[in-house]
């Protein structure tokens, strides 16, 4: 079974990444998980400085997910470089960094130390968090906008060697995601991760009252996944050779090959991790039973094969087709 | 999983689990998952240890409020049940190197995690005191053994049900200098341990605090991954950085907690909206 993928020029072993924000820095997911297996491990937001976040509570468990306004928190972008940075290179880790910033010039400023930094040979891919708020847009995030989603991946672009992939994260709360996602294609960007979570609110039982202390926050999980699969089909559709990283959800290699077939061409397990840290694992070994157990020897055979007509898909799916057309009748 | 039982207002349930027996220090605590296989409740339970036996190759036991539906679930498990559990997580009650005369404060369920402690006291030739208490006699646990296992026991409930009536704050300084306290362990709500770390403070005598309620209502990963559960806790260094209580705690030094900016970012914690924008390193 071929279970390798590429993003751009890089080559990953295994479809299977961690999302961000939901692996910390590494090191406890590491007692859990064989990082070096993973296709990639995302990092959580790196900013320029350390941030401490928002106050708790700031996770709130929703049905089948969990809402969250953690406000970023993060070391800042020195002390991942002196501390995170080698921990992982050190463990043989593919590492994606995810940057965020307040402006467009603060992501290029992040993006430019990493890219500085003694250790930029062990970056496989930086992440472009545009779901963050523009503080030179009224607090607007970055992704609700072609034009700012663009000038960020742009800035970011400019910095990062052409050889790493930069993905953008982009978020589903917007008019129309596909716009979103072109705008990003014009301005280089070498693939899309989606989605980030969707703005929520959840009330706490017995105070009556926001669960959250950022009152609403981005929902995550499985209560996620047909959101996310929809703009993992609606993206691919219109930019079918864009590599997609897809992820809202994804808990089983079924859900992992949902993605797949939608478009993606990896996957980001990310609020499963908090429920059961030793999932990638997991979901890469069921995602190999599926898929041959549909008859498909190599993943990338699988990349967008919802988007085929049915006559082209492999005996196996068409019969497991019919079967709910024949109860119509 | 081997038996749930009700003891006063709480579960005990015991599990067996081998591995987590065996690594288990006093203060540690176990997180779980609830629902089952298809569970739409992805955060994971979080409660400290009450007690660990070699039984049936090791097992687990750990006391709890039913408040939620995961809780409720947990307490419908029968024996035979399989449970996914991670444990033993977290960081350990620090142990007196030389005999001290040692003072167990446990409010309400808090006081399960203050029992395998003092066994651990006891083997090093401690004095082991107890103050328990709750609102009312239903809500003390472990009363009973205290008083056969402790040098002294003291319980107090606000209604005056079960013992003196009164809050354990009311008699702490009381019970510290009778007993001589050398060291304070806390455990139980976040209220309580805010008012014995003030206590301590005050009398001079250091205290080691267990977050357990602060974990069981904010955690949701136990691992240290998810930040949901940070605190703003001074660092040796004398920054205030925000610490997750499930993987820098749940035991942490009372007197470093700053417990009246609990549920805030601090101006000047790190990272916070005014802190020094360089970086000090962390304390390792």
């Amino acid at each position: 079974m071929d279970l390798s993928t590429r993003i751009g020029a890089v080559t990953l072993p295994s479809p299977v990444l961690t999302a961000s924000g939901c692996g910390g820095s590494g090191r406890e997911l590491a007692q859990f998980t064989d990082l070096a297996r993973l296709g990639a491990f995302v990092t959580c937001s790196v900013m320029m400085q350390p941030r401490a976040g928002r106050p708790t509570p700031r996770i709130a468990e929703t049905p089948s997910g969990v809402l969250n306004a953690m406000g970023l928190p993060g070391p800042g972008v020195d002390s991942f470089l002196a501390r995170d940075l080698p921990w992982l290179s050190g463990q043989d880790v593919r590492t994606v960094v995810s940057v965020a910033g307040n402006t467009p010039g603060e992501f290029g400023e992040v993006a430019r130390r990493l890219a500085d930094s003694p250790l930029a040979s062990a970056i496989t891919g930086v992440e472009v968090n545009v779901a963050c708020p523009n503080a030179e847009d009224r607090g607007r995030m970055f992704a609700a906008s072609p034009s700012a989603a663009a000038a960020v991946v742009r800035v970011v672009r400019g910095a990062i060697h052409r050889d790493t992939p930069v993905l953008a994260k982009l978020s589903p709360d917007v008019t129309d995601i596909g716009t979103i996602a072109l705008a990003c294609a014009d301005a280089g960007v070498t693939g899309l991760s989606l989605i980030n979570t969707m703005s929520g609110l959840a009330i706490d039982p017995h105070t009556l009252r926001p669960a959250l202390t950022g009152v609403s926050g981005g929902l995550s999980g499985p209560a996620l996944r047909p959101v996310a699969l929809r703009c993992v089909y609606q993206v691919h559709a219109a930019l079918p050779e864009m590599p997609i990283v897809g992820g809202g959800g994804v808990a089983t290699g079924r859900d992992a090959l949902e993605f797949i077939v939608a478009g993606a061409s990896a996957v980001s397990v990310g609020t499963t991790l908090l429920h059961d840290p030793s999932a990638p694992q997991r979901i890469l070994r069921e995602l190999e039973d599926a898929l041959s157990a549909h008859g498909i020897a190599r993943l990338a055979d699988a990349v967008g094969l919802a988007h085929r007509a049915a006559a082209a898909v492999p005996p196996q799916i068409v019969r497991a087709l019919e079967e709910p057309i024949k109860e119509l009748k | 999983m081997l038996t749930v039982r009700q003891v006063a207002a709480y579960h005990a349930m015991t599990l067996v689990a081998p591995a987590v027996a065996e690594k288990f220090r006093p203060g540690q605590f176990v997180a779980l998952a609830v629902g089952g296989e298809h569970t739409s409740l992805l955060a994971r339970r979080c409660f400290p240890v009450y007690e660990v036996k070699s039984d049936y190759g090791g097992t687990v036991e750990f006391v709890f409020e039913v408040n939620d539906p995961g809780t409720e679930w947990l307490a419908s498990r029968r024996s035979r049940d399989g449970l996914d559990v991670i444990g033993p997580l977290g960081r350990p009650f620090p142990l007196p190197r030389d005999p001290a005369s040692c003072l167990l404060v446990g409010g309400a369920h808090g006081s399960s995690g203050l029992f395998s402690l003092a066994d651990a006291l006891r083997r090093r030739d401690c004095q082991v005191h107890f103050v328990l208490g709750a609102p009312r006699a239903h809500e003390v646990f472990g009363a009973r053994s205290a008083q056969r296992i402790g040098d002294s026991a003291t319980v107090v409930t606000r209604d005056g049900s079960l013992g003196a009536s009164g809050t354990i704050p009311d008699v702490l300084p009381r019970i510290m200098e009778e007993t001589g306290s050398d060291v304070v362990y806390a455990a139980g709500p976040t209220a309580l341990l805010s008012s014995v770390g003030s206590v301590c403070a005050a009398m001079g005598v250091p205290c080691q605090v267990s977050m357990g309620e602060w974990l069981a209502r904010t955690a949701a990963c136990g691992i240290g991954v998810c930040q949901s559960c940070v605190l703003p806790v001074i660092g040796d260094d004398g920054h205030t950085r925000m610490v997750r209580a499930c993987a820098e705690g749940p035991v942490l030094r009372g007197e470093r907690v700053r417990w009246a900016d609990l549920g805030t970012i601090p101006l000047d914690a790190l990272g916070g909206p005014r802190a020094p924008l360089t970086a000090p390193e962390p304390a390792s």
